[in-house]
C-alpha cells in the first residue's frame, strides 16, 4: 500500500486525530450518563449518545487502520445520524431531554460533527483516487 | 481553580496551538521546539492535575467530582498522545495534529471551568 492511498497519512492524521477526540468525547458522555440516573425522559439521548460513541470509535479504527469499507460504512452512518438527530432536536427537543454530540447538528461542539463526516467522505474519495 | 488558573492554561494551550500552526503553515514536521512547548504545556496539565484534585477535596462546593477528575485526567493524556501520533507524520500534518490537540485542551479547559462552577451536570 503506498503512502499516499493511506487513510491515515497525510491530512488523514489530522482527521484521525479530530475523530479520536470525537470518539472519547462521544463514549465517554455515554458512559458518563449510563452511569448517572436513566430515567424516561433521557432513554432516547442517552442511547443515542452511546450510538455515536461506537460509530465514533469504529470510524476512528477504520481510518487510523486504512480499512476503506469501514470507513464508508461508519462515516456515511455518522453523517445520517448528525442530521437525522440534528432535525429531531429542532422539531421536536421534548424527545431529546438531555444533549448527545449530535444535537442541534452538534452546537456544543462547534458544529464540527456536522463538518466532520464530509471531510472523512471526501479524504476517502480523495486516497480512492489516488490507489487507481 | 478559579478563571485565572483556567483561562492560563487555556491561553496557554491557544499559544502552543499558534506556534504549531506556524510550523504547520511553514510545512515543518514535529521538531524540537514544539515538543519542549508541548512539554511546557504538560508540566502546567500535570500541575492542574495536582492542584485541582487538592482543590476538590477541600471545597465546600458542589462540585461533579467524577466528571471533574475525568477532564483533567483527559487533558493530561492529549498532548503526549498528540505528539505520539504527530511525530510519525514527517509533514505539514504531523504538526496539524498537535494543533487540534491543543485546540481541544484549550475547549476542555474552559469546560472545566464550567464543570467547577457547577454550570455542567
Amino acid at each position: 500500500m503506498s503512502e499516499r492511498s493511506d487513510t491515515s497519512h497525510g491530512f488523514g492524521r489530522v482527521l484521525v486525530a479530530v475523530y479520536a477526540v470525537f470518539a472519547i468525547a462521544a463514549s465517554a458522555r455515554s458512559i458518563y450518563q449510563l452511569i448517572a440516573e436513566v430515567d424516561v425522559d433521557t432513554v432516547v439521548p442517552y442511547a443515542m449518545s452511546a450510538f455515536s460513541g461506537v460509530v465514533y470509535i469504529a470510524a476512528t479504527c477504520a481510518l487510523a487502520t486504512n480499512h476503506r469499507r469501514l470507513a464508508f460504512l461508519t462515516i456515511g452512518i455518522e453523517l445520517v445520524g448528525v442530521l437525522t438527530v440534528g432535525i429531531l432536536t429542532l422539531v421536536d427537543s421534548e424527545l431529546f431531554a438531555d444533549q448527545t454530540v449530535w444535537s442541534e447538528f452538534g452546537r456544543g461542539y462547534g458544529f464540527i460533527p456536522l463538518v466532520l463526516p464530509f471531510a472523512g467522505l471526501w479524504w476517502l474519495m480523495r486516497t480512492t483516487e489516488h490507489t487507481a | 481553580m478559579t478563571d485565572l488558573v483556567a483561562y492560563g492554561i487555556a491561553i496557554l494551550a491557544l499559544m502552543v496551538a499558534a506556534f504549531a500552526g506556524w510550523h504547520m503553515y511553514r510545512n515543518l514536521d514535529v521538531g524540537n521546539p514544539l515538543f519542549y512547548a508541548v512539554s511546557v504545556l504538560e508540566i502546567a496539565l500535570l500541575g492542574l492535575l495536582i492542584g485541582s484534585s487538592i482543590a476538590l477535596g477541600q471545597t465546600s462546593r458542589d462540585v461533579n467530582g467524577v466528571l471533574f477528575i475525568s477532564y483533567l485526567v483527559t487533558m493530561v493524556v492529549i498532548p503526549p498522545a498528540a505528539v505520539l501520533w504527530g511525530i510519525a507524520e514527517k509533514s505539514r500534518w504531523g504538526t496539524g495534529v498537535v494543533v487540534v490537540a491543543m485546540l481541544t485542551v484549550a475547549a476542555l479547559s474552559a469546560r472545566l471551568l464550567g464543570i467547577w462552577k457547577g454550570a455542567y451536570v
